[in-house]
């Protein structure tokens, strides 16, 4: 069944078209990637689905519901997370407050309640609490829960926003190159997180990210895309062979090589 | 060095984390408490104008330190604040039920205006609520039926449970009443901070950007931050009006909202104990000076403002994080000594940012 439905969807910046006409769909319980060169609308495409833009044309529902009658700050209330490409966190807090920043829309209290902390607040904020720690231990980020984000090394960060995320306690969780900027190990980590997200929370995941080891390894579909429109989509050994995605990331002449080599070896 | 071994969530929830710090909270209490038995009322006062200072600054604190929003307006509210208090006290609301009440509509007016301020980032917005400061000037003297325009109004007398509160006759008393002001706004703060709308502040300072994604509401968020900040104002300002005794159309002039931002910065942005660190500065400097010119027989023309300026300068380039910051490193350095290092306390390159989403 899919849970998220792109429906030739096109944004347009002044005369730039960004993407173009793109139909997409992620079913419940899979890790789907968007991959592509450079400027080719991934990237794009989540800041629609986040609402940050609005596409001039199409349209974007989630579990039926249409993602375009709401507005950015309502979105993770329907049970969409994300991450972002350059980290966003909140630089001047722990990193227990920026998780806690993550349980924000599952909160009760009104203003006057807060503002004289009453016992309904309490409660409520070791509920909060219980549900942070349980994604500070599956993300093992024991060690740094009082750090300030200021002072953290850059992988870690890019764990935290993982779990500010995982802390909404999403039904889709979008990572926008989970990968990017990781060693080795850490990327490994990712990976196994990844899998543990889909299969044990049964969190949907849709990414966007160039590692195509990480790629093939965790995704069950994936959609090239270049210069804002579909290339390909199918499972990421498919979309890996196919030749319009070689020609976008290699250039034609990549297409006739790849085609010699592999006359070759036959 | 002291560790805090956590044993509940409830450690980090409660207002005082250990005995340790509750004691530390509840010895200074009892200083308050005691204080106009031990200092003369001269100095009573000047703690009385301190903890007024504090009652104003914890209000811009919030704006400004916790969610990021630099305005110069505050002396706008401040008046709005005192003018409202004696309107209802005139009106024959008893001095207690005026005086929250002030604070009341001040907020519930600056969250209205910041309606239009919401769309305003950075030095934009601090232009706009510098028009404010300056337009108050012109509306108190418009609105004379309710302001006494330029004539200003004396303060009435103020009963609070059968006591009147005297600045002349009874020192203390007022010292008591700005006192219970100041820790019950303090108190409010402090709840805030650990309740989901004061992360949300900070949420919004840091990024709105992942504030929305988070679902935080940034433009109901700021309403929130400006109607909370101008009501401490408004307090503070009703407090300050009726201490003065006698106030007119130029007793909030801008540069009182000028000496707030100041004070928050020198104190430490974003720390409640930078609120009060900073209105201890900027209340006894002057006596300071006065003090220092009388012995070294020298007048020097527009020192206090020079003398201010220079300070501010020294913290943005010498101390950003201010008083507090200041304390809170040396604080470190003693519990780890001799394991500090000097770079502890400095800033990590951010990076990049996705401003161009905006």
């Amino acid at each position: 069944m899919s849970l998220l439905d792109l429906n030739g969807v096109t944004l347009k910046f002044g005369g730039v078209t960004a993407v173009n006409n793109l139909s997409m769909s992620v079913n419940e319980g899979e890790v789907f990637a968007l991959v592509g060169p450079n400027g080719a609308g991934k990237s794009t495409v989540f800041n629609m689905i986040s609402r940050f833009y609005r596409p001039v044309r199409g349209k974007i529902s989630f579990d039926g519901e249409n993602l375009l009658n709401h507005r950015a700050h309502e979105i993770a209330n329907l049970g969409i997370a994300r991450t972002f490409q350059n980290i966003e966190l909140f630089e001047r807090a722990t990193v227990l407050e920026n998780l806690l920043v993550g349980r924000h829309r599952h909160r009760k209290s009104s203003l006057p309640e807060q503002m004289f902390f009453m016992g309904r607040v309490r409660q409520e904020e070791r509920e909060h609490r219980l549900a942070v720690e349980e994604v500070i231990e599956f993300l093992d980020l024991q060690a740094y829960r009082d750090k300030m984000i200021a002072g953290l090394p850059y992988g870690v960060r890019k764990v935290v926003e993982l779990a500010r995320a995982l802390a909404t306690k999403p039904r889709l969780l979008l990572l926008d190159e989970p990968a990017s900027g990781l060693s080795v190990e850490e990327t490994q980590d990712m990976r196994w997180w990844i899998d543990d997200i889909r299969r044990q929370m049964g969190i949907t995941v849709l990414m966007v990210e160039h590692d195509m080891g990480l790629v093939s390894k965790v995704c069950d579909r994936v959609l090239a895309l270049a210069d804002g429109a579909k290339l390909a989509e199918g499972t990421p050994a498919e979309v890996q062979s196919h030749p319009a995605v070689i020609e976008a990331y290699l250039g034609t002449s990549a297409i006739s090589k790849t085609a010699n080599a592999k006359g070759e070896r036959v | 060095m002291r560790f805090h071994f956590k044993t509940s969530y409830d450690h980090d929830i409660r207002l005082f984390p250990d005995w340790y710090k509750f004691s530390l909270y509840a010895v200074l209490l009892l200083i308050l408490l005691a204080l106009p038995w031990i200092i003369d009322s001269f100095y009573l006062g000047e703690v009385t104008n301190v903890l007024i200072w504090s009652v104003a600054g914890l209000g811009l604190m919030l704006l400004t330190g916790q969610t990021g929003q630099v305005s110069l307006g505050h002396s706008a509210f401040m008046a709005l604040g005192a003018y409202t208090c004696v309107n209802f006290m005139e009106a024959g609301l008893p001095f207690l039920a005026a005086f929250l009440l002030a604070g009341v509509v001040t907020g519930i007016i600056g969250a209205l205006v910041a309606i239009p301020a919401l769309k305003l980032h950075g030095v934009y917005l601090s232009i706009f609520t510098l028009a404010l400061a300056i337009l108050a000037d012109d509306f108190i003297v418009i609105l004379e039926p309710w302001t006494g325009g330029v004539n200003g109004y004396f303060a009435p007398e103020i009963w609070v449970f059968g006591i009147e509160i005297n600045r002349w006759a009874a020192p203390e008393t007022w010292y008591f009443l700005t006192l219970g002001t100041a820790l019950f706004v303090t108190l409010i703060y402090r709840n805030l901070l650990r309740s989901p709308l004061g992360r949300a502040f900070a949420a919004v300072r840091d990024s709105e950007i992942s504030a929305q994604a988070m679902g935080v509401d940034v433009a109901r968020t700021k309403t929130m931050a400006f109607g909370l900040s101008c009501a401490f104002a408004g307090l503070g300002g009703a407090l300050m009006g009726l201490f003065a005794g006698a106030f007119n159309n130029e007793t909030f002039n801008f540069l009182i909202s000028i000496q707030l931002l100041m004070m928050i910065i020198i104190g430490g942005l974003g720390f409640i104990h930078g609120a009060f660190l900073g209105a201890i500065v900027i209340a006894f400097l002057p006596q300071f000076l006065s003090i220092a010119t009388d012995v070294l027989h020298i007048t020097v023309p527009g020192l206090e403002t020079g003398v201010f300026g220079m300070i501010l300068i020294a913290f943005i380039l010498f101390e950003p994080m201010g008083l507090y910051g200041r304390w809170l490193k040396m604080r470190t350095w003693l519990e780890l000594f001799p394991f500090a290092r000097r770079d502890m306390f400095r800033r990590q390159k951010s990076y990049l940012k996705t401003e161009r989403l905006r």
